[in-house]
């Protein structure tokens, strides 16, 4: 066993806060120099430092099988980061691409010509104001991010201008990931409450519509305190919602 | 970074929610946001909240000669300012549109309209007076950033001490607060803000105004009864201005709301802000009106403001 991971091991799931260390005991390594080395793979909020790992966010030290880590963090401020699908606000049209908002420090470019069906004749319909939902194709840092609307073989998938009625909100980027994770209770205890459509993007933005104006804010007022409520607090005040208390 | 634009469905879901009278986090019309005032342990330290907004402000003062013009009243000095910390569309160093409005704003409501009694600041006539600098930094930036930086600067100035001073001949002597308490300044009464956004002109359904307001009968209620409500500096303060001027003492306790919740006032029945709705008709689409508010009975319009959208209501002084 590479000591690495006994050293993270005993951290999983608790909270560490930037400066931590996580170091190699370094004459460990060479007795077991025989067996060959073990890759691990250092997630959001961990940095190399020489033999040492240090973490640089404050939040949960999380672990996927085999060696994966990564601290889960509250954070709000959205960093692109290549293949996350975000929501992003058209702020400009200039000759051939859109400038779009995703709420990080630089606006993302979007070709015309990364839209389903697009062509040089055939221009996407796409207004200044608009909502599109899209996913970085190069995202790095001193460089302007670039997003596209199809995916490597040119289908939509999901992805393009949305939202004609419906409301936008933040919320951090931990709320969004849990959203978005395949077995988010959130969204399954919400939508016992009624039906509405929802699209969340790793940038912390979510659109939401429901039947009426009421029940759409509704549905985001819930949403935003979900951010800091224990499941059992969630489901309680759900079912006070369910019963008719607001 | 600039600021995040508003998307069309924003916008959009924004103008339905407001002519279905109903606002994002559930308030009504005319419902101000919850208002904190904390007091530091420094006099003159004060931070306002006022939902997510919040500001700092600290006074501070100074012996200085006094202008020419004016050799016998002290110096009244605002300065406002807007930290990237706020919100990252705020850049320092950088005099923008809005700090310009905010700084001259927060100087028409507090200086304009004589709330500190400035000739008591002046120490010996044309060669001394006090100086007193309000600084209000904005650390978080959530809306009404006019309303909270007025009450922040009166709430900050109301609990200022200045030290005491002796004059004998022309020698001023500056007691440190351990030899002599500190005086507080003379507040004739408090000016507060209050931002209102007028929608479709007004004119669409009615009234749109959406209000950002403590209920205006209840400050006015706590300004007038404070030397009931006050516990420790009521008598000082009260004797200190009775004997400089023939006004009313003037001291709020902690403007802390009554009801739990938030002050609603007017909405739909009638209007109790004495405004009537051809003034809101106008008003451009969005815009703010600042106002100042003292009584709740008569109210008039003092029009010396130059901008088109600002009002001072004013009360006339018994």
């Amino acid at each position: 066993m590479n000591s690495i991971h006994s050293c993270f091991k005993a951290q999983i799931g608790g909270v560490v806060l930037p400066g931590d260390v996580f170091r190699f005991n370094g004459s460990s390594v060479e007795e077991d120099s025989n067996i060959k080395a073990e890759k691990m793979v250092c997630g959001p909020g961990l940095r190399r430092n020489g033999d040492e790992i240090l973490a640089c966010k404050s939040g949960i030290l999380r672990h996927k099988q085999p060696s994966m880590y990564w601290i889960d963090c509250q954070q709000k401020r959205y960093v692109p980061v290549k293949g996350e699908s975000v929501i992003g606000i058209v702020t400009a049209k200039s000759g051939d691409i859109f400038k779009v908002d995703v709420g990080g420090s630089e606006q993302a470019s979007l070709s015309y010509l990364a839209f389903e069906g697009a062509t040089k004749r055939n221009r996407p319909n796409v207004q200044v104001g608009d909502l599109v939902y899209a996913q970085f194709i190069i995202a790095n840092k001193d460089m302007e991010p670039e997003l596209v609307c199809i995916d490597s073989c040119g289908r939509a998938n999901g992805m393009g201008v949305f939202g004609a009625e419906g409301f936008l909100f933040k919320v951090s980027l931990g709320l969004a990931r849990r959203l978005l994770s395949p077995q988010s209770e959130i969204v399954k205890d919400l939508e016992k409450i009624f039906p509405f459509e929802m699209v969340v993007g790793l940038n912390g933005r979510v659109w939401v519509k429901a039947k009426s104006i009421q029940q759409t804010l509704i549905v985001a007022n819930l949403l935003e305190s979900c951010e800091n409520m224990t499941a059992q607090q969630r489901q309680a005040l759900f079912k006070r919602v369910a019963e008719g208390a607001l | 970074m600039r600021e995040t634009p508003l998307s069309n469905c924003e916008r959009a879901f924004l103008l339905k929610c407001i002519q279905e009278k109903k606002r994002l986090d559930g308030r009504q019309t005319y419902d101000y946001r919850n208002l904190k005032i904390t007091f530091g342990t420094d006099y003159g330290c004060c931070t306002v909240s006022l939902g997510k907004s919040r500001v700092l402000a600290q006074v501070s003062c100074e012996l200085v000669p006094p202008k020419d013009s004016r050799p016998t009243e002290g110096i009244m000095f605002f300065n406002l300012e807007l930290s990237p910390m706020a919100s990252p569309g705020f850049q320092s160093n950088r005099q923008s549109e809005l700090l310009v409005t905010l700084n001259r704003q927060l100087e028409r409501c507090l200086r304009n309209s004589r709330c500190i009694d400035t000739e008591s600041l002046c120490v010996i006539s044309g060669e001394k007076v006090w100086q007193i600098r309000v600084d209000v930094h904005i650390l978080n930036h959530d809306g009404n950033l006019m309303d909270v930086a007025s009450v922040a600067a009166i709430s900050a100035l109301s609990h200022f001490r200045r030290p005491e001073v002796a004059i004998q001949g022309r020698d001023v002597t500056v007691f440190s607060p351990e030899e002599r308490d500190p005086v507080p300044l003379s507040v004739y009464h408090m000016p507060v803000c209050v931002s209102f956004a007028f929608f479709q002109q007004g004119k669409d359904g009615g009234k749109f105004g959406f209000a950002e307001s403590v209920a205006k009968e209840r400050i006015t209620v706590l300004t007038r009864e404070e030397t009931t409500l006050d516990t420790t500096d009521v008598h000082a303060t009260a004797e200190n201005v009775l004997s400089k001027a023939d006004a009313p003492p003037e001291v709020v306790p902690s403007p802390v709301i009554v009801a739990t919740g938030t002050g609603q006032v007017g909405e739909g029945l009638q209007n109790a802000w004495g405004l009537e709705e051809e003034d809101d008709d106008e008003e451009e689409e969005m815009s703010d009106a600042a106002k100042q508010k003292k009584k709740k009975d008569e109210v008039m319009v003092i029009s010396d403001s130059e901008e088109e959208e600002v009002m001072i209501l004013n009360q006339d002084l018994k």
